[in-house]
C-alpha cells in the first residue's frame, strides 16, 4: 500500500490540539503570575506551589492506579488543577496546606465523580473553599510584606482606604501567591486568547459585571462609589485570576456563548453580593462554585435552535 | 435463624438491615445531629425508645386501625411518645436537649420510626415488633454514634469529649458542618459496597434471607412470584 493512496475511514485532517497541549498553554498563561507570586513573597511560595502540582498529580496517579484505571496523568490536567490551587494560596500556609487540598480536589472532586471533564465544580477552587471552611484561620493568614502586616487591598478597600492602582498592576501588596499582580494575569489572558484556547467574552463579562454590580449595591447602601474603590474590586483580589483561569474552565462552564456570559454575570452578581452585602471581604471563588452548579441549567435555557422546518408537536 | 423471634429481630435491625447503612432511612437526622459521637448516642437512645413504645402500641392497636386512616393514627401514637420522650430529656439531660434542639421533636416524621409501624408493627404481633423495635433503635444509635464518632476526631480531634489527637493536630472544621455530614457517610457507604455488605445498592438473591415480612426490598418481586404460583 502507498501511503499516498491510503484508505481510512474518516476524519482524515484531526486537529493537533489534545488535551495535554490545552492544559500546556494554561499552564504557560500561569506562569507569569506564579513568578511574580515568588518574587514578592519569596521561595516559600514557590515551594507552596510545587508541594500543590505534585500532591495533584500524586493523588490522581495513586488512585487510578489503585483502581486500576488507565491512568491520565500525563494530560496535564492535574498539573493545572495543581497550580490553580497554589496561586489561591497565601504563601504562610504550612506544609500540608496544599497536599491536602490537592489531593481534596483530585480525588473527592474529580477521579469520585469521573475523573476529567465530570466533575461539576471546579476542583482546585472547590478545594479552596474546603480549606477555607475547615482551616479559616490559617487560610486568612495573609502573609506580611517588607516585615509589616498589610491586609489585602479588598480589605483596605473596605474600610474605606485608597489602594495606589501601581501596586495593583505590580503585585506589590499582600494576597494569595497569584492573585496580587494585575499585569501577570493579563498577560496569560492575552496568550490563552491568541491561542484561541479561551474566548475573551466570558473574563470579560465576569469583570464588567462585578462592576456593575458592586456599583449598584453600593448606590442602594448609600456607599460612595469612588473610582479607586472600582478599580479595587475588578482588579483586587482573586477577581482577575477568577475570571481568566477558573471561569472559562471547560468542563464546568457553559458551552454556549450565551451561556458563558450569564455564567459570568452570574459569578459577577453572586461576587458583588458577597463583598458587598456579606459580611466577607473575597467572594470570586464561592461565586465561582455556586455558577458551576447552575451550569446546566443555564446552558439548557441558551441551547442552540436546530436550523430548519420544525416538526409536528404531535410526535412522540 | 428462626424468623421473628427477639434474637433474630435485634440482628436484623443493628446489622442485616441497618437502618442507616442499609435501608438508608432517617438521613435527616443522620445528617444533621452527628457533630460528636455523645449527639449520636442521644439522638439514637431517644429514637430507639420512641421506636421501641411506637412499634409495640401499633403492634397492639393494628387490628383495630382502619386501614384508611392508618396513617394518622400512627402519627398520633408516635407524637404521643415523643413528646414523652422530649419532656424527660429536657428534664434530666439537659446539654443533649440543647444539643439536638428541633431535631427532637423531628422524630415524630423519621421516617424509621414511620416506616416500621408501616412495613412491620402493623403486620406482627407486639413481642417481634418491640424487639424489631428495640433492634431498629440500636441499630440507628451504633450508626449514629459512628459517624458522630468520625466527624467528632476529624473535626475536633475527639472522641466523647477526650482529646485524643496530638498537639499538632490542626482541626479539620468542615467536618463538624453539613458537609462533613455527607463525606462520611458516603466513605462509610462506599467501604460497605466494597466489602459486599449488605446496603441500598447492594440487593439481590445473594443477599436475600427469605424472610419477606420486615423486607423493605420495593424492587424485589419474590413476593408476587410466589402469590402467583
Amino acid at each position: 500500500m502507498s501511503k499516498t493512496l491510503n484508505v481510512s475511514i474518516s476524519p482524515h485532517i484531526r486537529s493537533r490540539e489534545t488535551t495535554a497541549t490545552i492544559m500546556a498553554d494554561v499552564i504557560i498563561a500561569l506562569v507569569p503570575s506564579i513568578a511574580v507570586g515568588v518574587w514578592v513573597f519569596g521561595a516559600r511560595a514557590f515551594a507552596i506551589t510545587v508541594l500543590s502540582v505534585v500532591s495533584c498529580v500524586l493523588s490522581e496517579y495513586l488512585y487510578e492506579k489503585l483502581l486500576k484505571k488507565p491512568v491520565t496523568v500525563t494530560d496535564l490536567s492535574a498539573v493545572v488543577t495543581g497550580l490553580i490551587l497554589a496561586v489561591n494560596l497565601y504563601s504562610t500556609a504550612p506544609w500540608w496546606l496544599p497536599v491536602l487540598g490537592g489531593a481534596f480536589a483530585i480525588i473527592v472532586v474529580k477521579m469520585l465523580y469521573g475523573g476529567l471533564g465530570q466533575n461539576f465544580m471546579n476542583p482546585a477552587l472547590a478545594a479552596r473553599c474546603f480549606l477555607l471552611l475547615s482551616f479559616s484561620r490559617i487560610m486568612t493568614d495573609y502573609p506580611k510584606l517588607d516585615g509589616v502586616s498589610s491586609p489585602t487591598p479588598l480589605v483596605l478597600a473596605k474600610q474605606g482606604e485608597v489602594v495606589p492602582v501601581r501596586d495593583l498592576l505590580l503585585g506589590t501588596h499582600s494576597g494569595t501567591i497569584g492573585e496580587t499582580s494585575a499585569v501577570a494575569i493579563i498577560i496569560g489572558f492575552i496568550y490563552l486568547c491568541a491561542r484561541g484556547i479561551i474566548k475573551p467574552r466570558e473574563p470579560l463579562s465576569v469583570i464588567l459585571s462585578t462592576g456593575v454590580f458592586v456599583t449598584m449595591f453600593s448606590l442602594i447602601q448609600g456607599n460612595p462609589i469612588t473610582l479607586n474603590y472600582l478599580a479595587v474590586q475588578m482588579l483586587g483580589g482573586g477577581m482577575l485570576l477568577g475570571a481568566v483561569f477558573m471561569a472559562s474552565d471547560y468542563a464546568t462552564t457553559p458551552v454556549t456563548p450565551w451561556g458563558q456570559v450569564i455564567f459570568g454575570c452570574c459569578v459577577g452578581f453572586i461576587t458583588a453580593l458577597i463583598r458587598c452585602v456579606g459580611g466577607g471581604t473575597e467572594g470570586v471563588s464561592y461565586a465561582i462554585i455556586i455558577s458551576n452548579l447552575l451550569t446546566p441549567f443555564i446552558e439548557k435555557l441558551t441551547a442552540p435552535k436546530p436550523f430548519g422546518p420544525r416538526k409536528e408537536r404531535a410526535a412522540k | 435463624m428462626k424468623q421473628n423471634t427477639p434474637i433474630e429481630r435485634l440482628y436484623n435491625g443493628v446489622l442485616k438491615e441497618n437502618p442507616t447503612f442499609v435501608l438508608m432511612l432517617g438521613m435527616c437526622p443522620t445528617l444533621a445531629v452527628t457533630t460528636s459521637a455523645i449527639n449520636g448516642i442521644g439522638m439514637g437512645l431517644s429514637t430507639c425508645a420512641v421506636l421501641m413504645m411506637s412499634n409495640l402500641i401499633i403492634s397492639l392497636l393494628r387490628k383495630f386501625i382502619p386501614d384508611r386512616v392508618r396513617m394518622p393514627a400512627y402519627i398520633v401514637v408516635v407524637a404521643s411518645f415523643v413528646t414523652v420522650v422530649e419532656l424527660l430529656m429536657q428534664a434530666y439531660v439537659r446539654p443533649i436537649y440543647t444539643a439536638l434542639g428541633l431535631y427532637i421533636p423531628l422524630i415524630v416524621v423519621n421516617c424509621i420510626i414511620l416506616g416500621r409501624a408501616e412495613s412491620y408493627a402493623s403486620k406482627n404481633p407486639p413481642l417481634a415488633s418491640f424487639f424489631d423495635g428495640l433492634g431498629m433503635g440500636l441499630g440507628f444509635t451504633l450508626a449514629l454514634t459512628i459517624i458522630g464518632a468520625v466527624r467528632e476526631l476529624l473535626g475536633s480531634g475527639s472522641v466523647f469529649g477526650v482529646n485524643i489527637m496530638p498537639e499538632s493536630f490542626e482541626p479539620v472544621s468542615i467536618m463538624v458542618m453539613a458537609p462533613g455530614a455527607f463525606f462520611v457517610l458516603s466513605v462509610l457507604t462506599a467501604l460497605q459496597n466494597r466489602f459486599k455488605a449488605p446496603s441500598a445498592t447492594n440487593k439481590g438473591d445473594k443477599f436475600c434471607s427469605g424472610d419477606c415480612a420486615g423486607c423493605m426490598d420495593k424492587t424485589c418481586r419474590i413476593m408476587e412470584r410466589s402469590d402467583k404460583e
